[in-house]
C-alpha cells in the first residue's frame, strides 16, 4: 500500500481471495436489496415518492442555514440546548465539555455514523470516559476494536460463528455457540447492566424539524429509546444536512428509510425527541465537518440529499464484493466513495475509481442522487488536480493522441492484431487482463478493412 | 429513404469486425442507407472514464467532425451511445443538442426508430445481458431498481424469433464487471463479477450469451474461454442478423 492512500484495488482483492466470505456476503447483502424490491414495490407511487423526497431535501439544502436556524429556536423554545460544530474536533470536544462538567465516566451511545466519522469513542476513551455502543451490530465491531463495515448493518461482514467466538472471549459466553437468538440474549444481558450503569446516553439524529424543533432516530432495537429513558444527559449529534422542513415531510422520508434500508415498512422504533424529558437535560450538537463545503460544490451538492439507508451499498456489486473496510473509510460504497474525496482526494483518490460506474447506485437511491455521475466526474477531478497516478496518465495520454488521429490509429490497430497471436502465452497473461481471462481475437482484418473490400473502395 | 452513419466502437473494429458487418448487414436489411465514415477512431470514453477529461475533449471534437452532418448515428454497443448522448455534455457542452437527439444504440434505433419486429429462426437457449449503461443510462428496459411498467426493449426484438429460449436469471441485470479500465484496476472484483454473471447464465442453461455490448462480452468470453467452459457469446446484432439473413 502506498503511503498516504488508500488502495481500494488491493484491499478488495484481499477480500476475493477468500472466496466462502465473497460468496457469503455478496449474497447477504443481495438478501436485503431483494427485500427492498419487494418491500418498495407494495408502494404504487414508489417513484414519485423517491422525486418528492429528492425534492424536499433539495429544497431545504437550498436555504439550509434558515433552516438551521428555525430549528435552533423552535428546540430551545422545547428546553433542549443547540450547539454548532465546525468539524470533528470541535464535535467532540463540546460531548467531551458537556460529560466533563457532569463528572460522567459511563456512556452509552446508539448508533451513530456522525461520531463514529468523528472518531468520538477513541477522544473520550482517551480521557477516560467510558463509552459503550448499544446498537448490536455497533458493539460487536467495537469488541473487535475495528470500525463498522457498513451503516446500517455494521458487522454485516462477520460471521455468526466469528462472533460466537468473539462472545467467549470477551463475554465469556459458553464456547461454540452461533444461533443468532442465543448470541443476542447473551449481547443483550450485558447492555442491560451498561444502560442502567450509563451517566449520559449519546444519539444521532435522522431527521430534525425545523418547524416544531424535535427530532427522529430511527433504530430496529429501542436501544435509542433505552440509552436516553435512563440516564439524566441525552447528547444528539446531527450533520448540518439532517434538518427537514416541517412534521408532515417527515412520513415521506420514514416511508423511504426503511424500505430502502432494509425493506422493512419502517423501522421498529422511530423515537421522537421534543425537548428534554422532565427532569433530563437534552444537547444537541451540529456539525458541519466539511459539509457546507460540499453545499458550495455544485455538482456534488445532492450527496447532502443523503438518508444514510445504505442501499447503494447492499445494491453495489463492487460493495458486495470487496466487503465494507476495503475503503477504508466510516462510510463505504458508491456514497462513501464520492464523500472521501472532498475530506482528503489525495488519500483517498482510488475510491472513484472502486465502481464499473453501472448505475444501480443512482436507480436504488431513495432521494435519487447520482451517485454514479458523481464518481465519473470525481475521476475528471481528481484527473485536472493531477492525483490520478503517473501510469494511468501516461496511459491516458498517449491512447488519447493515437485516438484523435486515424492514421494512428488504424496502423497501430493493424500492428497490435499482427503481433497478439505470435506473442508468448506467457507474456499475455502476465497482465491484469490475462491473468485470469482469455484476450479477445485477433482477427485479420478490421471491421474498416471489410468494409471497404466490400464497397470496393 | 433513412440515412444512418455506422459508429463502430474501436474495440469492435479491430477485434469484432463480424459484429460491425451483422450492424450493417441488418441495417440495410431493414431499408436504411448505411455510411461508415472511415474518419473515425473511437469516442474517447476509456480515456474520460479514467479521469482525462483533457486528453478526451479532442476525441470528442473529432467525432464532432466526423459525425454531425449525418441523419442518425447508429452504433451496436449502448455504452459508446451514452458516452455520446449523456457525457459529450461535459466535453463538448455547446454541440451536444445535435448529437443527443440523433444517437442510437443499434436495439433502440430498430425498436424505436424503424419500429421493426425481426423474424426468423434461432433455436437456442440465450442469456440476455442487460449491459448496465444500455439499461440504466439509455432505458433500453426498465430495470429492476426502479418500480416502473416493466419493459426490455432487446428481448423483445429477439423475442419474435421462433425457437428462442431465454435463461431465466436469479439477477437479471447485474453488473458484469467489465467496466472498462475497471477490468485491469480492480482485476480482484471485476473476475468475481463476470464469474458470477456466468454461474447465473449456467444455472439458466444459457447456450449463448448474448447483449448489447461486446465490451461485456468481451469480459465474460475471457473467462469463459480460459475456463473452457461450453457457453459462447454473441452480439445481439450477430443474432438478429444471422436468423433474418434467410427470411
Amino acid at each position: 500500500m502506498n503511503e498516504g492512500t488508500t488502495e481500494h484495488p488491493e484491499n478488495a482483492a484481499a477480500f476475493v481471495a477468500n472466496d466462502a466470505r465473497l460468496k457469503w456476503h455478496d449474497q447477504s447483502l443481495w438478501f436485503v436489496r431483494e427485500k427492498r424490491d419487494r418491500a418498495s414495490s407494495v408502494i404504487p407511487e414508489w417513484e414519485s415518492l423517491r422525486a418528492l423526497g429528492a425534492d424536499i431535501k433539495a429544497h431545504t439544502l437550498s436555504r439550509l442555514a434558515d433552516y438551521l436556524e428555525e430549528f435552533e429556536k423552535k428546540a430551545t423554545a422545547l428546553g433542549a440546548h443547540v450547539h454548532f460544530a465546525r468539524d470533528a474536533e470541535e464535535h467532540n470536544r463540546i460531548v467531551h465539555g458537556l460529560l466533563r462538567e457532569r463528572n460522567v465516566t459511563r456512556v452509552v451511545k446508539s448508533k451513530s455514523m456522525l461520531t463514529e466519522q468523528c472518531g468520538l469513542n477513541h477522544h473520550l476513551e482517551a480521557h477516560g470516559i467510558e463509552v459503550i455502543d448499544t446498537d448490536l451490530g455497533e458493539r460487536i465491531v467495537q469488541l473487535r476494536h475495528e470500525p463498522p463495515s457498513h451503516i446500517v448493518m455494521p458487522a454485516i461482514h462477520l460471521k455468526k460463528e466469528e462472533i460466537g467466538d468473539l462472545f467467549h472471549d470477551t463475554m465469556g459466553s459458553a464456547s461454540g455457540i452461533s444461533d443468532p437468538k442465543v448470541l443476542t440474549e447473551v449481547a443483550r444481558g450485558q447492555l442491560r447492566g451498561n444502560l442502567l450503569a450509563a451517566q449520559a446516553g449519546i444519539t444521532g439524529v435522522n431527521f430534525a424539524i425545523a418547524e416544531t424543533g424535535g427530532f427522529v432516530v430511527c433504530t430496529n432495537e429501542g436501544n435509542a429509546d433505552l440509552g436516553t429513558a435512563i440516564p439524566p444527559l441525552h447528547i444528539a449529534s446531527m450533520g448540518i444536512e439532517k434538518v427537514i422542513p416541517r412534521a408532515k415531510d417527515l412520513g415521506v422520508f420514514l416511508r423511504l428509510l426503511a424500505r430502502s434500508a432494509t425493506g422493512q415498512p419502517v423501522t421498529a422504533y422511530s423515537s421522537h425527541f421534543h425537548g428534554p424529558r422532565p427532569g433530563g437535560e437534552l444537547h444537541i450538537v451540529i456539525v458541519d465537518h466539511g459539509r457546507s463545503e460540499i453545499l458550495g460544490r455544485e455538482h456534488y451538492r445532492r450527496t447532502l440529499q443523503c438518508i444514510r439507508c445504505g442501499a447503494c451499498m447492499n445494491t453495489c456489486p463492487v460493495y458486495r464484493r470487496s466487503g465494507g473496510h476495503s475503503y477504508g473509510v466510516t462510510v463505504p460504497g458508491p456514497l462513501g466513495a464520492v464523500l472521501a474525496p472532498h475530506i482528503d482526494p489525495k488519500k483517498h483518490r482510488s475510491l472513484p475509481f472502486a465502481s464499473t460506474l453501472c448505475g444501480s447506485c443512482s436507480d436504488v437511491c431513495p432521494v435519487q442522487i447520482d451517485l454514479h455521475q458523481q464518481l465519473l466526474l470525481w475521476r475528471g477531478d481528481l484527473g485536472r488536480a493531477e492525483l490520478i497516478p503517473l501510469r494511468k496518465r501516461a496511459a491516458s495520454q498517449l491512447a488519447g493522441w493515437v485516438l484523435a488521429r486515424t492514421w494512428a490509429y488504424e496502423f497501430l490497430g493493424r500492428i497490435a492484431r499482427w503481433i497478439l497471436p505470435k506473442l508468448p502465452k506467457a507474456l499475455l497473461r502476465a497482465n491484469d487482463w490475462g491473468r485470469q481471462r482469455e484476450l479477445p481475437p485477433a482477427p485479420k482484418e478490421s471491421f474498416r478493412e471489410m468494409y471497404r473490400r466490400r464497397r470496393g473502395q | 429513404m433513412i440515412n444512418a452513419a455506422l459508429f463502430i466502437p474501436c474495440y469492435v473494429d479491430q477485434f469484432y469486425p463480424h459484429v460491425g458487418l451483422a450492424t450493417l448487414e441488418l441495417l440495410e436489411r431493414y431499408g436504411v442507407r448505411v455510411e461508415y465514415p472511415q474518419a473515425q477512431t473511437c469516442c474517447g470514453q476509456p480515456v474520460f472514464n479514467s479521469g482525462s477529461f483533457d486528453v478526451a475533449k479532442p476525441i470528442a471534437d473529432k467525432f464532432l467532425e466526423v459525425f454531425s452532418s449525418y441523419q442518425y448515428i447508429v452504433c451496436p454497443s449502448g455504452s459508446c451511445t451514452s458516452m455520446v448522448r449523456n457525457h459529450y455534455a461535459e466535453l463538448v457542452p455547446d454541440r451536444i443538442a445535435e448529437l443527443r437527439s440523433k444517437t442510437f444504440e443499434l436495439c433502440e434505433f430498430l425498436h424505436d426508430v424503424l419500429g421493426v419486429k425481426p423474424e426468423g429462426r434461432f433455436p437456442h437457449r440465450v442469456g440476455l445481458h442487460a449491459s448496465c449503461h444500455g439499461l440504466r443510462e439509455l432505458r433500453l428496459g426498465s430495470g429492476s431498481e426502479r418500480r416502473v411498467q416493466p419493459f426490455d426493449k432487446v428481448r423483445s426484438l429477439l423475442s419474435g424469433l421462433e425457437g428462442i429460449q431465454f435463461a431465466d436469471l436469479s439477477r437479471k441485470d447485474e453488473c458484469c464487471g467489465f467496466g472498462g479500465t475497471f477490468a485491469v484496476g480492480e482485476e480482484a472484483v471485476s473476475v468475481a463479477m463476470g464469474n458470477g454473471r456466468i454461474a447465473d447464465h449456467e444455472r439458466g442453461g444459457a447456450e449463448i450469451i448474448t447483449g448489447g455490448d461486446m465490451s461485456c462480452l468481451m469480459h465474460l468470453d475471457g473467462l469463459l474461454r480460459r475456463q473452457k467452459k461450453p457457453i459462447r457469446v454473441m452480439h445481439v446484432a450477430e443474432i438478429l442478423a444471422e436468423a433474418t439473413a434467410n427470411e
